[in-house]
């Protein structure tokens, strides 16, 4: 058993984000060799780790914490789906936000906070335990609140005010649910296949748990009725968003989901106590409200927002159906949400950075002035739709056959008009764009590319990345492979 | 040496330094406390070490042992104290010598190492007379400290100070008389031993308690701490926060634990668990509405007392773990806290709550220190904050009473909300034509120092843990 790896990845990005806080504003270079640095290391410990877990080797940082909960960071196979998307998507978005913030304030401020939620993220991913997992959690809300408000604007400072309310009430929820779990049990390591089979008979109990722990992660995950913070905090940055929506914060929420369904209760406990079902629904209402209200926004960023409301509760539809087959959907959404949703915000953000271009309105003919970025916004709008063969469609196709295999036809309904709805609001957006003439002709390109360098080659990369999971989904080492394997431990009896 | 002749140094010491630096010159003071300070420390840390390989130690004053003698006992609970006192306060010393002038300067060493004499004799008494002399010791020592910068602010909140605690004492000590006339004893092992359920030892508890309360103070019994707290010197507010109020509360702690423990039932639990409830959302809901800075960290002061009277309802081992280490993360994060205050104060001179605009900025330290105190006070983690909000919340689930619970909860939400209303208009641009003064570099490095210990707890909560169940029967 190897017991400095786990560890070594969360340092890779914690002690980088520690020290770019004492590097003066003007050190850029030692700053971005640092981010890069750091990004690139992550990649290459995180892929060690992937191979070696592949290959049933056994990772596990331990240290003595309180009498009953030690801290736990290990890798198994879901941790390492979480740690991967990460891991690429950090290094994606260091150089995007090394373009995008170039020659605004307070960047080593930005970049430090920026480390520190990607390793409270690796410390969600790695968490064995309850107790673990919840001080990463509460590490994630504190260093984001500093991104989220990073402009300083009474703006930002009121979305920074919800934002904590929402995260910080779903704290305490959360919170009371583990206690609650942890006097239960005892102690409470994640273990495939549940770890509460000593106090199974528990019905009320061990319900009151779980709506707690549910209800505190829906906060991050943005479950209506606990979304309002999401399009709120739109005024952060477009990397912080793509951080938010992607990467970071609503994917702690689903996975979190996911961990306490699968490796706390239990996938066959969750289903006798009979909470699936309402939870499979507060997701389906989810899909569907955030899409309507998708539709309702002109503002490019907040149409995005509130798809992503409506894309995250997919994981958690698919996890929630009682069926392996869904439960790959859910899972392996994750991974392909993020890819196609970082490209939307990168595409948002190019648009915002070089044309001053917020509004659905406002993007008629860009398609001319812009063609990749456009390229990649289709690519990652196809895929949210569910066109064959951007990843978005494998989601969309386990999801639907595991509805019928779980018996839930209703959910299948679901899908289809939430497919209708996607193309509803992303459709027109494509449509503007390529077949609208401009009002008037764009500024002229300022330098070779459409907008710089370090601001398209992220926004392509993570395209093709959202293209290739899709075509090369049959692939044993491809985000669909690899949830196959974490759903064939998690249901093995 | 003799293992339990370690147990005089942390009193000795502190008493000499006090002593000689009244005597030496202006110029000397600094370096007698300083060196009066390292020498108390470092024997605080050779009595944790002897009880921590050795367990509990006791000693007998003056030869006799009880029930005619004075006995000191150093358990866990006693040197966790010890090190709290003397890491803390010298800290929030360091930040006082620039804090305060020239001549505060020269009384306010001193009159410290009286406290911290006062405060170590207290905690390592194990009688009840005995304990009622330490406390009116660091009562005394503590009005003058209050009162050192004679000026009108200071003069008033010594007094109200006086008049909220002396009468404390006195209760306490007719609490102690009536035991002593029933029971012929004033140690505490020999008391617990003896009483039994009954008017008396109704009485003598119902005094003793109400007398603490005064002086700690729990709601409804804080109104002097708000005013006092603001009135007085913020280095002498910080050392009242963070270690004086936590004086009489230990005390409260050792009588309801080894003294009254056959008296305290359900009801009294209850009674006093609902006080510091109301103390915590009191509290909380003040420091809310408070536009002046230093007044809102005051209130969370209210609160945070309030969190360690949860214990009673509990009265388990667990609780009273939880409860002591409420008390240590609690005094170096609010003294972070008011050190930072005082730090803004210096640098901008104003009070409101709308003068940190832009500070962030120009004092990283201070309101990094801040943040770090903020999280431990709501009880996120990684801080000591949260480990005591943890085990409590465990506890009170244990003992099903999670209505306690709850009140953790509710009142970690509401710090939240106190706390990051002072951090976030720090994030704002510098409004213009806001003079900086830069203040020196201890004085932005002690209030961090003090939060990291609070983070530290956060992280390591084994260690103080361990040392704590030295000597923990039950």
């Amino acid at each position: 058993m190897n017991t400095w790896l786990p560890m070594a990845v969360l340092l890779s990005s914690l002690l980088p984000g520690l020290v770019i806080f004492l590097l003066a504003e003007e050190q850029r270079v030692p700053r971005t060799l640092l981010n890069l640095t750091a990004a690139v290391t992550k990649l290459l410990l995180t892929a060690a780790m992937a191979w070696g877990v592949f290959h049933g080797r056994r990772y596990e940082t331990r240290v003595t914490f309180l009498p009953n909960a030690d801290l736990v960071l290990r890798a198994d196979t879901f941790s390492l789906l979480f740690i991967t998307l990460s891991a690429v998507l950090w290094f994606v978005t260091t150089i995007y936000a090394v373009g995008y913030l170039e020659g605004t304030p307070h960047r080593s401020r930005f970049f430090g906070f920026f480390s520190l939620c990607v390793a409270s993220t690796m410390g969600i991913a790695m968490a064995g335990n309850l107790v673990t997992f919840f001080l990463f959690y509460e590490m994630l809300t504190l260093s984001t609140y500093p991104l989220v408000i990073h402009r300083g604007t009474p703006e930002a400072l009121r979305a920074g005010n919800v934002y904590l309310r929402y995260t910080l009430s779903g704290a305490t929820l959360l919170l009371a649910g583990v206690a609650l779990l942890y006097t239960l049990a005892g102690s409470v390591e994640f273990t495939e296949g549940g770890a509460l089979d000593g106090v199974a008979g528990r019905h009320v109990e061990l319900t009151v748990a779980f709506a707690l722990l549910i209800g505190g992660l829906a906060v991050k995950a943005a479950l209506v009725p606990f979304h309002g913070w999401l399009p709120v905090a739109m005024v952060a940055p477009a990397p912080v968003s793509a951080l938010l929506h992607a990467v970071a914060v609503v994917k702690a929420g689903a996975f979190g989901i996911t961990r306490v369904i699968y490796d706390v209760f239990g996938v066959y406990l969750v289903h006798d106590l009979g909470v699936l079902h309402p939870l499979a629904v507060v997701a389906a209402v989810t899909i569907l409200y955030g899409s309507l209200r998708a539709l309702q926004q002109g503002d490019l960023k907040r149409r995005l927002a509130y798809s992503t409301v409506s894309q995250v509760a997919y994981i958690v539809v698919g996890v929630s159906i009682f069926g392996s087959v869904s439960t790959i959907g859910g899972l392996v959404h994750l991974v392909h949400q993020g890819l196609m949703k970082i490209t939307l915000f990168f595409c948002a953000g190019n648009l915002a950075e070089e044309l001053h271009v917020h509004r659905v309105t406002e993007l008629r003919g860009v398609g001319r002035r812009m063609p990749l970025t456009m390229a990649a916004f289709t690519v990652g709008a196809l895929g949210m739709i569910g066109i064959p063969p951007v990843a978005g469609f494998i989601t969309k196709w386990y999801l639907g056959i595991g509805a019928l295999e779980a018996r839930e036809p209703w959910l299948v309904a679901v899908l289809l008009m939430s497919t209708l709805l996607n193309a509803g609001y992303f459709l027109p957006i494509l449509y503007t764009a390529w077949f609208q003439s401009p009002v008037e002709p764009w500024a002229p390109k300022a330098r070779r590319w459409e907008v710089g360098p370090a601001l398209l080659l992220p926004t392509v990369a993570t395209a093709l990345l959202s293209l290739a999971a899709g075509l090369f989904a049959g692939a044993e080492l491809s985000p669909l492979g690899w949830t196959k394997l974490i759903t064939e431990r998690e249901f093995r009896p | 040496m003799n293992p339990t002749a370690w147990m005089a140094w942390p009193v000795v010491l502190p008493l000499a330094g006090a002593v000689l630096a009244l005597l030496v010159g202006r110029k000397g003071v600094r370096v007698v406390a300083g060196l009066a300070s390292v020498a108390t420390f470092a024997a605080s840390v050779m009595l944790t070490w002897e009880v921590a390989t050795r367990g509990v130690l006791r000693q007998s004053i003056g030869g006799w042992g009880p029930p005619l003698g004075i006995e000191w006992r150093a358990d866990g609970l006693a040197v966790l104290m010890l090190l709290t006192i003397g890491v803390v306060g010298p800290l929030i010393s360091v930040h006082a010598l620039d804090h305060l002038g020239d001549r505060e300067d020269r009384e306010f060493l001193p009159l410290w190492l009286f406290v911290w004499c006062a405060l170590n004799a207290l905690v390592l008494s194990a009688d009840a007379f005995n304990l009622y002399v330490t406390l009116e010791l660091m009562t005394l020592a503590s009005v003058a400290l209050i009162a050192v910068r004679r000026d009108r602010a200071g003069l008033d909140a010594g007094l109200r100070y006086l008049l909220f605690a002396l009468p404390g004492s006195l209760l306490y000590l007719l609490g102690v008389a009536l035991l002593y006339g029933v029971y012929s004893a004033l140690d505490l092992g020999l008391l617990g031993q003896r009483i039994t359920p009954g008017p008396v030892a109704w009485v003598a508890a119902a005094l003793m308690t109400l007398g603490l309360c005064l002086k700690t103070p729990l709601f409804p019994l804080h109104v002097w701490l708000p005013p006092t707290y603001t009135g007085a010197p913020t280095p002498v507010t910080a050392l009242l926060s963070a270690l004086v109020s936590k004086g009489s509360y230990y005390v409260l702690l050792r009588l309801w634990l080894e003294v009254f423990t056959p008296i305290l039932d359900w009801q009294v639990g209850q009674l006093l668990g609902v006080l510091g409830a109301a103390a915590v959302l009191w509290g909380s809901l003040l420091a809310l509405s408070q536009s002046q800075l230093k007044r809102v960290v005051a209130y969370s002061s209210v609160a945070q007392i309030g969190y360690m009277f949860l214990f009673f309802p509990m009265a388990t081992v667990g609780a009273r773990t939880g409860a002591v280490y409420l008390v240590v993360s609690h005094a170096a994060a609010k003294a972070s806290m008011f050190v930072a205050v005082g730090n803004i104060h210096q640098a901008v001179g104003i009070t409101e709550l709308g003068g940190v605009q832009g500070l962030a900025y120009r004092m990283p330290f201070t309101f990094l220190a801040m943040a770090l105190g903020g999280i431990s006070l709501i009880g996120m983690p990684p801080s000591g904050g949260f480990i005591a909000k943890w085990i409590l919340l465990e506890e009170s689930i244990w003992t099903g009473q999670w209505w306690w619970g709850l009140v953790l909860l509710l009142g970690g939400l509401l710090a939240s909300a106190y706390v990051f209303r002072i951090l976030r208009g720090s994030f704002l641009p510098l409004p213009p034509g806001v003079k900086v003064r830069s203040i020196p570099l201890g004085n932005e490095l002690a209030p961090l120092a003090l939060a990291l210990i609070a983070l530290v707890l956060g992280l390591v909560p084994w260690f103080p843990l361990e040392l704590l169940a030295v000597g923990t029967a039950r």
